[in-house]
């Protein structure tokens, strides 16, 4: 079953004009369709200039963040439907510089993550087997190692829309990812790196960043936690 | 700055192209040792589609049952059906723990047994709980931790950089020219050693578990380079695809205990693998499927069986299988704790690549000299480790030793080795392909998308789960037919920043090139093996093909050798018939 609808979508062709535009596209398209598969039917078969990044098509690669009808989402696993009405409004994620149409710079976005130690530290030898961690321990951490480094968090925080500066909640989910596995030994310097006025006490508890993930992650409940600990460390 | 002009020189020891499971744990191992690595990935390393694997990685840890070496060697030979190379399937059982144990010590969050280990879980054809695994998301976490390793160790990444051709002359590599896709123009890196790890190509089919990533791209490149292929006749088909979409629900799902159900609501395997069940291997199960399919027993006559989930309830389904369950809420609406879930076999797998050798160097010829200075490891290659099918969970295992162990290679080869010399001109060819591409933007004729979904429809429906002479014979007139059409298509991009129109357009090219290769060698092999399942000829024949293939592109055609040795040790694992 096909059905008739109407997708406006933010574009920019960097070589072609200052500052991006709307267009509009009329399509015919199966009623189950994903807003990727929209993308598919206008790059394929109609406007091949049309650029989006996009790959595993399953919600695990993170590549294809976007605002549809002002919310962040991933085009793969997000059926039209989700949307009322016929018309669909497709933006690239707010927040970062568009490189092209949907396309924007994440450069910043993943140098934020790097500054955080977004690796294991060990200050204890290895065993010859696997370090020993409880069931309990490892759901501690489980939740926050699902993220995919999508941005969607990240770009719909009102924070970092204020200051370019800001970690961001992706990159203290990173950090919180670390701080409470219980095989790391990085937590200090961890927590002087988020202890910062760009850092943790930049999130002002909005909950954009929960909303807007795909895995659900409660990234606002994670940051909380990470206050909690800074404190109690102080104390 | 044009698209088609060299833009920069790079002087780089070690270049790895694919930045999934094998090529990042190859950087990893030369960053660790100091020594000078670039990734080139055209998407970001998190994206790449080792992240999609979801069921578990396998190794002998023997944490929740027996288990040994030496099964595991066993399970995987005759998971192979025969044709594995046996010496390389002796160092990949003996490597696995280690594998493993590094990755713990990175940090991979890994589910646990109640006294704190790795846990793990049954898998298909392996005949102990062998799978390491973090709930469904397995692959994910592999990928990130190993990312994450590499920014500890400062490896220089170059994303969204695709290889446009390898330079190799006189069977020496020197090096690769890339095309940067964000912001145009080619990049010659000049190297000492070069790692292909590119990964699967299963885009060449309509129904397919794969990314748009996965298009075999260093597969066209090494056939464009006068250098061959081996086995490219034996592609896995998953049997739990979801249904229309081809998206894969892990093999975890039955490693749990979920059952496939028929149309009429009986658990079908028992008429197929009496002892393994939903656990033989995916062969197995995939032509089971499809054979219920076409008789009549898919549901209410289409063209899907069911994953039944309902009895493991609702606890262990969110505990074990999340993902799973998500993928089928959001892509057809199906709760699998209340409902079974549609399900078909999608194309998943390469069994054959490059031709590699036991230490990850490429080699040109059935005699297996090695191309100086050439490697390969995970999908995109074949030492053969998985022979005519693969096990479940074997491929993020295989990704991960043998790209640390091409690392280690890499590493000792490069300290005594000096760059090689570059030839005369190597952007001439790059440059005048891409030039060719780009001319013809804008004007009248084919897009590259009605092209590439005929090759894929074909693909799936010929090359499929069965296939046949008459099919095959179609198919290659088919695939002929569809590479004259690719010269003289179109394309509407003539931007120079992120061209997904000429991205795609130069893949395209890559699936016509290799998917050639796959008819020829599936022709040519009259036998059923593993993966590969002629109607015609559907007996394996020890005496006539118990040899691995190895391809050519010709002026001529393909041109096709099977004198290649298949490594078998006669006094402990000889050919025997496989039953599950």
């Amino acid at each position: 079953m096909k059905e008739s609808i109407t997708v406006k979508i933010l574009r920019y062709q960097p070589e072609k004009e200052e500052k991006p535009h709307w267009q509009i596209f009329r399509l015919e398209v199966p009623a189950d369709s994903t807003i990727l598969d929209i993308l598919n039917e206008i790059h394929w078969n109609h406007d091949g200039t049309l650029a989006y990044r996009r790959s595993c098509r399953s919600a695990i690669c993170g590549s294809c963040a976007m605002k549809v009808n002002g919310r962040n989402v991933l085009a793969c696993e997000t059926p039209m439907h989700q949307f009322k009405g016929s018309t669909l409004k497709i933006e690239p994620l707010p927040g970062f510089p568009i490189i092209k149409d949907l396309v924007v710079d994440m450069e910043d976005f993943f140098k934020k993550m790097d500054r955080v130690k977004p690796y294991m530290i060990l200050k204890k030898p290895v065993p010859d087997k696997e370090f020993l961690q409880s069931p309990e321990e490892f759901s501690r951490i489980r939740e926050s190692a699902y993220c995919i480094l999508c941005g969607a968090c990240t770009s719909s925080c009102p924070s970092l829309w204020a200051n370019e500066n800001y970690l961001g909640p992706a990159a203290l989910l990173k950090a919180y990812r670390f701080i409470f596995d219980s095989r790391d030994d990085g937590t200090d310097e961890r927590l002087d790196i988020i202890n910062d006025r760009n850092g943790l006490w930049r999130c002002h508890t909005i909950f954009n960043c929960m909303e807007a993930c795909p895995k659900h992650i409660n990234i606002t409940g994670c940051i909380s936690r990470l206050k909690t600990r800074v404190v109690d460390n102080s104390l | 700055m044009k698209t088609e002009e060299a833009k920069y020189m790079h002087q780089i020891d070690a270049v790895i192209v694919g930045a999934g499971l094998a090529g990042l744990r190859a950087a990893l191992e030369l960053a660790r040792k100091g020594i000078q690595v670039a990734v080139l990935s055209k998407v970001y390393p998190t994206r790449s589609h080792s992240g999609a694997a979801q069921g578990g990685i396998a190794a002998s840890l023997a944490n929740v049952a027996d288990d040994s070496l030496e099964l595991h060697m066993f399970d995987t030979i005759k998971g192979s059906d025969y044709l594995g190379d046996q010496d390389v399937i002796e160092l990949f059982v003996q490597e696995a723990r280690k594998t493993v144990y590094d990755f713990e010590h990175m940090g991979v969050p890994f589910s646990r047994t109640e006294d704190g280990r790795i846990n793990q879980r049954p898998f298909g054809g392996h005949s102990s709980p062998r799978a390491c695994f973090s709930a469904d998301i397995t692959g994910h976490v592999l990928l990130h931790t190993l990312y994450e390793q590499c920014v500890l160790h400062q490896v220089h990444f170059y994303n969204e950089f695709q290889v446009v051709s390898l330079m190799i002359e006189d069977q020496v590599s020197r090096g690769v020219v890339a095309w940067d896709i964000r912001q145009g123009g080619l990049h010659v890196f000049h190297a000492k050693a070069v790692l292909l790890a590119t990964g699967g190509y299963g885009r060449a089919f309509k129904i397919t578990s794969n990314a748009h990533a996965n298009t075999g791209d260093s597969l066209s490149l090494i056939l464009e380079a006068g250098l061959p292929l081996e086995d490219m006749e034996f592609v896995q088909f998953h049997p739990t695809g979801l249904f229309r979409h081809g998206i894969l629900l892990s093999e975890a799902a039955r490693g749990e205990g979920g059952y496939l159900l028929n149309g009429k609501g009986d658990r079908f395997m028992a008429a197929y693998a009496k002892e393994k069940m939903e656990l033989a291997p995916r062969d197995l199960v995939s032509r089971a499927e499809q054979t219920e399919i076409n008789e009549g027993r898919g549901v209410d006559g289409q063209d899907y069986v069911l994953l039944d989930l309902r009895h493991l309830g609702r606890d262990k389904i969110m505990d074990r299988l999340p993902q799973v369950w998500e993928l089928a809420l959001n892509y057809l609406k199906v709760d699998a704790i209340e409902a079974p879930i549609p399900i078909q076999p999608t194309a998943h797998y390469s069994m054959g690549g490059i031709p590699a050798n036991i230490h990850t160097e490429v080699i040109h010829n059935a005699a297996g000299d090695p191309v100086t200075g050439l490697y390969t490891a995970g999908e995109a290659s074949c030492l053969s480790l998985h022979g005519a099918n693969r096990l479940g969970t074997n491929s993020l295992q295989d990704a991960a030793t043998f790209g640390r162990l091409a690392g280690e290679r890499m590493s000792r080869f490069i300290q005594d080795a000096a760059f090689p010399a570059l030839p005369p001109a190597p952007l001439d060819r790059p440059v005048e392909q891409i030039r060719k591409l780009m001319e013809r933007a804008g004007d009248g004729g084919e897009k590259h998308a009605g092209i590439r979904m005929e090759l894929q429809e074909n693909m799936t429906r010929y090359a499929g789960v069965f296939r046949d002479a008459e099919g095959l014979g179609r198919l290659r007139g088919i695939v002929r037919e569809l590479q004259e059409r690719y010269r003289n298509m179109r394309i509407d991009d003539r931007g120079e920043a992120f061209n997904l129109d000429l991205l795609e357009a130069i893949e395209l090219g890559h699936l016509l090139n290799f998917s050639e290769v796959i008819v020829e060698a599936a022709l040519a092999r009259t036998e059923s093996r593993g993966a590969h399942f002629r109607t015609d000829h559907p007996k394996r024949d020890d005496v006539n093909w118990l040899a691995h293939t190895l391809a050519w592109k010709t002026d001529a055609g393909v041109r096709l050798t099977h004198d290649k040795k298949v490594v078998i040790y006669m006094d402990r694992f000889p050919p025997q018939e496989r039953k599950y």
